[in-house]
């Protein structure tokens, strides 16, 4: 399922494998556990959803992107049970959600910190889980679990008004996963922490995904989606613009090529054949030569000896491969939305 | 600098229409209110009601209840239905024993009894004849007061000649007899004495002695007047039953508009969302909320009463099964009411507004900062669209009325009326947050 992403490196010319920090799956997940098709949904003149369709897959992490204003939310809503479609039908474990399905199955973490911020964190998890229907030993067991899983086994008696914001966006998630669905709606779950508190909280679903759950995550976090989420569905203006795994996505928009940037030792005194700035004037001064490759493996190594052949000592050489980003930028534009 | 921050401040007033009204048009609303509540503005003066009886049967009897009857500023009732008869049932003449227990049901505030052979003590400096009794409810603690005068009035003028008569008999008896002469031509004016008075009494304007001049607001006089409370016989402590149900009643509104208010919070939060995600639905979310401030509101009632009875000596635990029904309904209503102001509005700053507005309104006319049956009629009447005006009635009932719980069934019945209303709006309400 890991696609073949190039890591982007400075210093190096050789493409490597994308780090993933998720660990891959166990075989291609094709079940759908949670569904929406045709989903529309108008707040007065403005349609939020126009026909939206997509599935989460069993073990999946999906990543849900889209610009603001996009219908993430109101898509998230309605899959979570919250929102009436218009027109659509969601599906959960192969049930119409609302009609007979176990909607224990089903857990959400909201953007915001929903939780009672007098209350420990403790006494939040306990109130979440008793919600959720648990009780007893379970509980405890259930609560002590999620201390250790939010490493917060040493504050659990705290008032969470006096925790980080990583601190508790990580009980946000706890009190969302607690009583064990099989599918998880995750709202920008990393949205304002650290780095480390991010690193924490992934490494938290990591963990979830190894249990055997199925994670639906929105972010504007692309750089995060493209190296963890196995496939991403991009919607705007209330439809879906693409969907599939990264390789895919780029393939369909902005291609495979690789931007190759070599870096010399002084400024060039003429335009170098193969380099986009190298046959003009306006490259001339320039110590930086830009090019653009398919296949890296064939042309680095031409465009290297042309630079050295030139007379110019090769100091640094990067080769970005596409990025989430472009893709996003190429399917929703560069416009403002708000 | 400083025209550039009023600008700004200006500028941002103009636009914040809820500014505006907090700032221009709730003083003129409150003004209003006030001003019909306190200063009865907007309607005529309270009429005292009263139930006469008269166990006289001579003219000076009927003619002290006719002119009575003629007051403008009492509604007089000399017939009722038996206690506990049915609707269809005439109404009978009053007795002394259906007065007195008119006036313990807070029927009327003052039963007038005209005893037989009044016209002995009718200008009597000696203290010596029968006495007028007046049986009083002390929670309103005016109307006595106002009737005492009024009959000091009426004696005056329905009676001119009785007491001219009586008071000749008074002036002989410490300055000897008059002459012959002298007591032939009073017997002479006698009877066009009172022939004036009838002649009032059928114009309806005051003719003899002027109409409603005079000093009447003392119990003494030329009539013999005297006043027994039937109710509230810890006279020092009168209205502390009052003013304590008054006081945490409005705080109890307060207290459940604030607690309710959570909500907003939760919703804001979006904890609300999270709740209903779960299994509990909006309508166990709503029980829950007002569940809790039902239990809030019982316990801060039973602080207050708690308190009044240590420091100011009220009579709590000869009270309490009543004082527990009335505590329990009025709080569950209020939660209810705190419900309905929650889902109404979207923000914290909204339902700060609004419910400071509505409950101050409420309090008013309700009775909570001023007794109700101190207000005008109309004034009165509004207050039997609020409910707290019939929790407070139900207070007053149980402390002043010494009524027993199932003597409570009119308010804990329209109490829970408006509570079931009250529960209703906010479910409707708050389906804006279900699936929106």
């Amino acid at each position: 399922m890991a696609h073949a992403g190039l890591q982007r490196c400075e210093g190096s010319i050789a493409p490597a494998p994308r780090l993933r920090f998720n660990p891959p799956s166990p075989g291609r997940p094709t079940l759908p556990v949670l569904s929406v098709t045709d989903a529309h949904k108008s707040y007065g003149a403005t349609q939020a959803l126009r026909g939206v369709g997509l599935e989460l897959r069993e073990r999946e992490l999906l990543g849900l992107l889209g610009p603001n204003g996009a219908g993430k939310t109101t898509l998230v809503r309605a899959l979570a049970g919250r929102l009436a479609l218009d027109r659509g039908r969601v599906e959960l474990l192969g049930k119409p959600l609302g009609e007979g399905s176990d909607r224990a199955a089903l857990g959400v973490v909201p953007q915001e910190i929903a939780l009672y911020p007098l209350l420990t964190a403790r006494e939040n998890l306990h109130a979440f889980g008793s919600l959720n229907g648990m009780k007893g030993a379970a509980l405890r067991d259930r609560i002590a679990w999620a201390l250790e899983w939010t490493a917060l086994a040493d504050r659990g008696n705290e008032p969470i008004k006096r925790f980080s914001g990583g601190m508790k966006r990580r009980l946000n998630i706890a009190c969302g996963v607690l009583h064990e669905p099989r599918v998880i709606l995750l709202d920008e779950p990393t949205v304002g922490v650290d780095p480390q508190s991010r690193e924490r909280i992934y490494d938290m679903l990591d963990r979830l995904r190894g249990s055997g759950a199925s994670l639906l995550l929105t972010t504007h976090q692309l750089e995060e989606a493209e190296a963890r989420c196995d496939r991403i569905v991009i919607i705007d203006h209330g439809q879906v613009r693409a969907a599939g795994t990264f390789e895919e996505l780029v393939a369909a928009t902005v291609g495979n090529h690789r931007r190759v940037a070599i870096r010399l030792d002084r400024a060039v005194e003429a335009p170098i054949p193969g380099f986009e700035n190298g046959g003009d004037s306006s490259g001339a001064g320039s110590a930086m030569l830009r090019a653009q490759v398919d296949d890296v493996g064939a042309e680095l190594a031409a465009l290297l000896q042309r630079a050295e052949g030139a007379g110019y000592h090769i100091e640094d050489v990067e080769v970005r491969g596409p990025s989430l980003q472009a893709v996003f930028l190429h399917l929703t534009g560069r416009e403002l939305r708000e | 600098m400083i025209p550039t921050l009023l600008r700004v401040y200006w500028t941002a007033l103009s636009r914040d229409r809820v500014a505006q009204a907090m700032t221009f048009l709730l003083p003129i609303l409150f003004f209003s209110i006030f001003a019909s509540v306190f200063g009865n503005g907007m309607s005529k003066t309270a009429r005292v009601p009263v139930v006469v009886v008269s166990e006289d049967t001579t003219a000076v009897g009927r003619r002290l209840v006719d002119a009575l009857k003629a007051e403008k500023s009492l509604r007089v009732r000399t017939t009722a239905r038996p206690a506990g008869a049915a609707q269809d049932v005439p109404e009978v003449p009053i007795d002394r024993a259906r007065a007195q227990e008119m006036v313990r049901a807070g029927d009327v505030s003052v039963a007038v009894v005209i005893p037989a052979g009044l016209d002995t003590s009718l200008a009597r400096f000696d203290g010596g004849g029968n006495a007028i009794t007046l049986y009083s409810d002390p929670s309103d603690p005016i109307a006595p007061q106002v009737v005492a005068g009024m009959l000091q009035k009426v004696g005056m003028t329905a009676a001119p000649g009785m007491l001219a008569k009586n008071g000749v008999g008074e002036f002989e008896r410490y300055s000897g007899p008059l002459t012959a002469q002298q007591r032939t031509a009073m017997e002479r004016w006698l009877p066009a004495l009172d022939s004036l008075a009838t002649a009032r009494d059928s114009s309806g304007r005051g003719g003899l002695l002027g109409g409603a001049g005079g000093d009447t607001t003392g119990l003494g006089g030329l009539l013999k007047v005297e006043n027994r409370a039937l109710l509230g016989p810890k006279r020092d402590n009168a209205m502390v039953s009052f003013y304590a149900a008054g006081i945490a009643v409005m705080f109890l509104l307060f207290m459940s508009s604030a607690a309710g208010g959570a909500l907003i919070d939760e919703v804001d939060s979006g904890t609300l969302d999270r709740v209903l995600t779960a299994r509990v639905g909006m309508n166990g979310l709503l029980a829950g909320k007002w569940l809790y401030v039902t239990s809030l509101g019982v316990v801060q009632i039973c602080v207050m009463f708690l308190w009044a009875m240590l420091v100011f000596k009220l009579d709590l635990l000869r009270h309490l099964p009543g004082f527990a029904v009335m505590t329990v309904v009025t709080a569950a209503t209020a939660a209810a009411f705190g419900l309905v102001l929650a889902t109404l509005c979207r923000t914290r700053q909204q339902l700060s507004g609004i419910s400071t507005i509505v409950i101050l309104t409420l309090s008013a006319l309700g009775g909570s900062m001023f007794p109700r049956f101190l207000m005008s009629p109309g004034m009165q009447r509004m207050g039997l669209f609020t409910f707290n005006g019939w929790a407070l009635d139900g207070y007053i009932k149980v402390f002043w009325r010494e009524a027993r719980v199932p003597e409570l069934a009119p308010q804990v019945g329209v109490l829970l009326a408006f509570m079931v209303g009250f529960l209703v709006i906010a479910r409707l309400l708050a389906r804006r947050w279900e699936r929106g």
